[in-house]
């Protein structure tokens, strides 16, 4: 029996700048409610981090606060490269290099991970020491949520795939 | 005929935080220049008070994503003169250690993603990287082997959560310690080639009578420890920092700009400790120095990055220095009871000296906090080469203005989140 797709999910975000934190809240609430062979990360800094933090992994689900414009808590799930090559989306950022910026770069040094995609939640204010949003906290329940189902199944799945195949 | 020209770049890019320039010339007299902040300041300052000075170290590692282990230090180092506490000599080495992982990191992030774009004149660090793949996979491997040495010591990477007042949570074993090793030295030979690169990019020439300040130690290459000194005549204790210089509020910026009372802007970072301390630097890197024609006094600013290159290899090889010198020590941290007092520390973050002041009450509680980070205490002086580089550079297109002045702020690898604690986002749509 081949072994689990090895999963990532990496929360990315600041922990003191309001809305910035739904990345790693989302993080926080699956820790240790996911099944084996899905490791859980939190990330904060700038984007090549994000790089070193993938590598190995073979599908890598990166929870992030962004602002489109959208009604903040809106859940929006991208792949990686079409999230990075929007203009729709900011990917909130206090660095140089930021998700996209991190993603892009990736592409170009061929250090992307095979499968990755971002589950954006959709902020409102980044002042240091805002409190989140209450929208913002339901999107992210919402987004565990989703995510929680979707990682249960896909390692079920997979694993079914790939002792079939 | 007098051409007046406007100059503005409207959101910086390639600098940490958000900033904006704003230049506006009128033939060939620069009539007005505005490094304009967004972020409004004070925000961690105010949330530090009425915490225990124990949080301090945590709290601040928050306040910068490049450098945290700079936030620290400062902050350790303020407290414990304030609690009386004295190093284990070996704790101080562990100190200079996590600093050189940092150094290591920061210098990297801003020599290949940040700064040597503008050399080469590419918009950004992905057109470089497109051009030049094996160069940056080596300057972000040189990267993570700071970030490593950082998370070896710090216990984490991001927001290091080992460091305390009065040492460490935890000191590593000499094995542990070990298995960095050869990372270090492999990060020396890519530091070295990060060196023997930079040199032969295109310098613009440019020069200024710069008071450059720094830390200086009789022996070390300054990290934790020294006197303060400047190529102006400055030789104080941290502890009269405040005498000398003062932070003035500027009505175009969130910022508050820092000034020498004496004589006004002044230059702290690479360059500054590179001219004021290079005789600490071991004998490999003022060779290294020598041979890539820079010895001081150098006041190009544009040479900075090949000074930060150059400080990468010294962060290298001091690292090595210490690992091979490792003995832990016997408690990793000293505790003592909280007592009322005000202390204040100065250390070299990467970007040059980050001042902070607490003053702390009888139970411990913080009663208030001072930071002054190295980015505020330049900012001035990259207004004054923004005025001066405008008038000896006036004859370029508007667009190649721009960039040479972009590329001038960068020159001191500004940390505009460090300065401003605050970023602000505003979305238009059409």
């Amino acid at each position: 029996m081949s072994p689990a797709v090895r999963t990532l999910l990496l929360g990315y975000g600041h922990p003191d700048r309001g809305d910035d934190a739904a990345g790693l809240l989302v993080a926080r609430r699956l820790r240790g409610a996911l099944p084996a062979g899905v490791e859980v990360r939190e990330a904060f800094g700038e984007g090549t981090l994000l790089m070193d933090s993938w590598a190995g992994f073979q599908r890598v689900l990166v929870a992030d606060s962004v602002v489109s414009g959208a009604p903040p808590g809106t859940v929006h799930r991208l792949e990686g490269r079409r999230f990075a090559a929007s203009e729709e989306f900011r990917s909130f950022s206090s660095h140089a290099l930021g998700l996209r910026e991190a993603i892009r770069l990736a592409e170009a040094l061929d250090r992307l991970p095979p499968e990755l995609e971002i589950v954006g939640i959709e902020g409102r204010r980044y002042d240091p020491g805002d409190p989140i949003s209450p929208e913002v906290m339901e999107g992210i329940g919402r987004a565990a949520a989703i995510l929680a189902e979707d990682l249960k199944g896909s390692a079920a799945a997979r694993g079914g795939e790939r002792g079939g195949g | 005929m007098s051409r007046s020209r406007r100059i503005k770049v409207d959101v910086l890019a390639r600098v940490e935080g958000e900033g904006a320039l704003h230049l506006r010339l009128s033939g060939d007299r620069v009539t007005d220049v505005k490094l304009q902040i967004y972020e409004p300041p004070r925000f961690f300052e105010a949330f530090l008070r009425g915490r225990s000075y124990a949080e301090v170290p945590d709290i601040t590692a928050r306040i910068c994503g490049i450098c945290p282990i700079a936030y620290q230090m400062s902050s350790v180092h303020a407290l414990e003169k304030i609690l009386g506490i004295s190093l284990d000599p070996r704790v101080r080495m562990l100190r200079r250690l996590i600093y050189c992982g940092e150094w290591i990191e920061s210098h990297a992030l801003h020599v290949f993603m940040l700064h040597a774009p503008d050399f080469l004149e590419y918009p950004d660090a992905l057109a470089l990287a497109r051009d030049h793949p094996a160069r940056v996979k080596n300057g972000l491997a040189l990267k993570k082997v700071g970030n490593d040495l950082m998370a070896l010591l710090g216990g984490r990477e991001i927001h290091p959560v080992s460091v305390c007042v009065g040492g460490f949570y935890r000191a590593p074993s000499r094995t542990e310690l070990r298995s960095i090793r050869d990372p270090l030295l492999r990060a020396r030979d890519l530091a070295v080639e990060t060196v023997e690169w930079v040199r032969t990019l295109p310098f613009p020439e440019f020069e200024q009578d710069y008071e450059f300040v720094a830390l200086s130690h009789p022996e070390e290459y300054p990290l934790n420890e020294g006197r303060l000194v400047s190529s102006g005549g400055l030789d104080i204790a941290v502890e009269d920092y405040e005498e000398h210089f003062a932070e003035k509020q500027v009505p175009h910026s969130n910022a508050l700009h820092s000034v020498l009372k004496a004589r006004g802007a002044y230059l702290v970072g690479p360059l500054a400790r590179f001219n004021l301390d290079f005789d600490r630097l071991p004998e490999s890197v003022k060779s290294l120095a020598r041979e890539s024609g820079l010895t001081p006094p150098c006041r190009n600013p544009f040479k900075s990055i090949t000074v930060r290159a150059l400080e990468t290899v010294f962060a290298c090889e001091e690292a090595l220095r210490i690992l091979d010198a490792y003995e832990p020590p016997p408690r990793p941290r000293i505790t003592a009871e909280p007592k009322a007092g005000t202390g204040c520390a100065c250390t070299e973050a990467p970007r040059g000296i980050l001042y902070h002041r607490y003053e702390i009450a009888g139970d411990g509680s913080v009663v208030s906090a001072k930071i002054v980070p190295p980015t505020s205490q330049n900012l001035r002086r990259i207004e004054e080469d923004l005025r001066h580089l405008a008038l000896r550079f006036a004859d370029l297109s508007d667009e190649q203005l721009t960039r040479r002045c972009e590329q001038a702020v960068r020159n001191y690898d500004p940390c505009i989140s460090c300065a401003t604690h605050f970023l602000k986002v505003t979305l238009e749509r059409s």
